[in-house]
């Protein structure tokens, strides 16, 4: 192939300190090895740890919010700088080691292969890897079944924050990207606005350090609020 | 005219008043006190005609006046929490907007500068 994809790699971290060096220094190992272009984009959301300090020493392109958003506004950060600078693709993963960058070349080539504008990693599709929790499991199928009933289609891992995407989608993005757990939502968008869109298999790690930004007392809300934006989005213009 | 009519003309002309000076010293946006004009305008208009609530009450099907009363006041703050409610939601928007615009601005000013050094 002759022409070289510029491919942004999202990293959104709140208070990330113990893990967000070793997950670029991965990154760009992985872009050495493979000869992908890869460039990560670090967004600080605001983090009151040392998350700015170390960033701002590793080689990425470092972006900090002076408030914290939330993962919806942080993660849009990175594709708007990633559609502003002429990247070719923008890949989401979690500042916190639970998608190793390893697999990134994973859904470069289901995209590039198969002609979509967005590829999502699944974790249920091999079933290989960290495979999260039980309730977890049940939310997803949940998810799954509500997105088939307004779309059609199947996506058995809607809530994998691991995604890529292409221009297109990223100027989709720029102008409405979901605030609070994107990405069950970012699906209906998907499918609204007729982007080619599919399911990788990869592994996912359980996470290095960090919490998630959904606990136990915040599962109802999560789950009800998701809902709501699934529905809405799919009956928005 | 009643002790108590007197008083209620009073204290919404004062609210009245109040209100027209946070305006002109533009400490209140107009589209804010568009709603505290109309309910002041409401208070006033039953404050001069002392058997309104009862009429309007009997209109109505209230068994108790001063039940219309609660009810409209109830319904009217919710009406405006409401409005507030779409007030944050936008502000929050716009606030996002900002935020990103900020930290990518803030990436090409250090990035001149680091050309500079």
């Amino acid at each position: 192939m002759s022409i070289v994809n510029r491919i942004a790699v999202v990293i959104p971290a709140y208070n990330e300190e113990e893990s967000i060096a070793a997950v670029v220094n991965e990154v760009n190992r992985v872009s050495r090895e493979t000869g992908l272009d890869l460039t990560p984009v670090v967004v600080n959301d605001c983090s009151t740890d040392r998350t700015r300090e170390i960033i701002s020493q590793l080689n990425c392109v470092a972006l900090n919010l002076p408030i914290n958003l939330g993962i919806g506004g942080a993660v849009q950060t990175g594709f708007k700088y990633a559609l502003l600078n002429g990247f070719d693709y923008a890949v989401q993963i979690d500042g916190d080691g639970q998608h190793p960058p390893a697999q990134i070349p994973l859904l470069y080539n289901a995209i590039q292969q198969n002609n979509w504008d967005v590829a999502i990693g699944s974790r249920f599709i091999t079933n290989e890897g960290f495979q999260s929790t039980f309730m977890r499991r049940v939310g997803i199928a949940y998810f799954q079944w509500l997105i088939r009933l307004l779309t059609g289609r199947t996506v058995k891992d809607a809530t994998s924050g691991m995604r890529m995407f292409n221009r297109k989608t990223l100027a989709l993005f720029y102008r409405y990207y979901p605030d609070e757990y994107p990405e069950p939502e970012a699906v209906i968008l998907f499918s609204k606005n007729n982007l080619r869109f599919g399911e990788v298999p990869v592994q996912m790690n359980e996470r290095m350090g960090g919490v998630s930004s959904i606990r136990s007392f915040g599962t109802v809300y999560y789950m009800f609020k998701v809902t709501l934006a699934i529905i809405f989005s799919y009956l928005r213009k | 005219m009643a002790r108590i009519q007197i008083i209620a003309i009073i204290t919404s002309f004062l609210f009245l008043l109040q209100v027209a000076y946070f305006i002109h010293r533009g400490r209140l946006r107009e589209e804010y006190a568009f709603i505290w004009i109309i309910s002041t305008g409401v208070l006033l208009f039953f404050s001069f005609w002392r058997d309104g609530l009862e009429t309007m009450a009997k209109i109505m099907g209230v068994y108790a006046p001063p039940n219309l009363v609660f009810m409209g006041a109830i319904f009217a703050v919710l009406v405006y929490l409401l409005h507030l409610s779409v007030t944050v939601s936008k502000l929050q928007q716009q606030n996002k907007t900002l935020a990103q615009e900020h930290a990518l601005l803030q990436r090409i000013v250090e990035a001149k500068e680091k050309r500079h050094e």
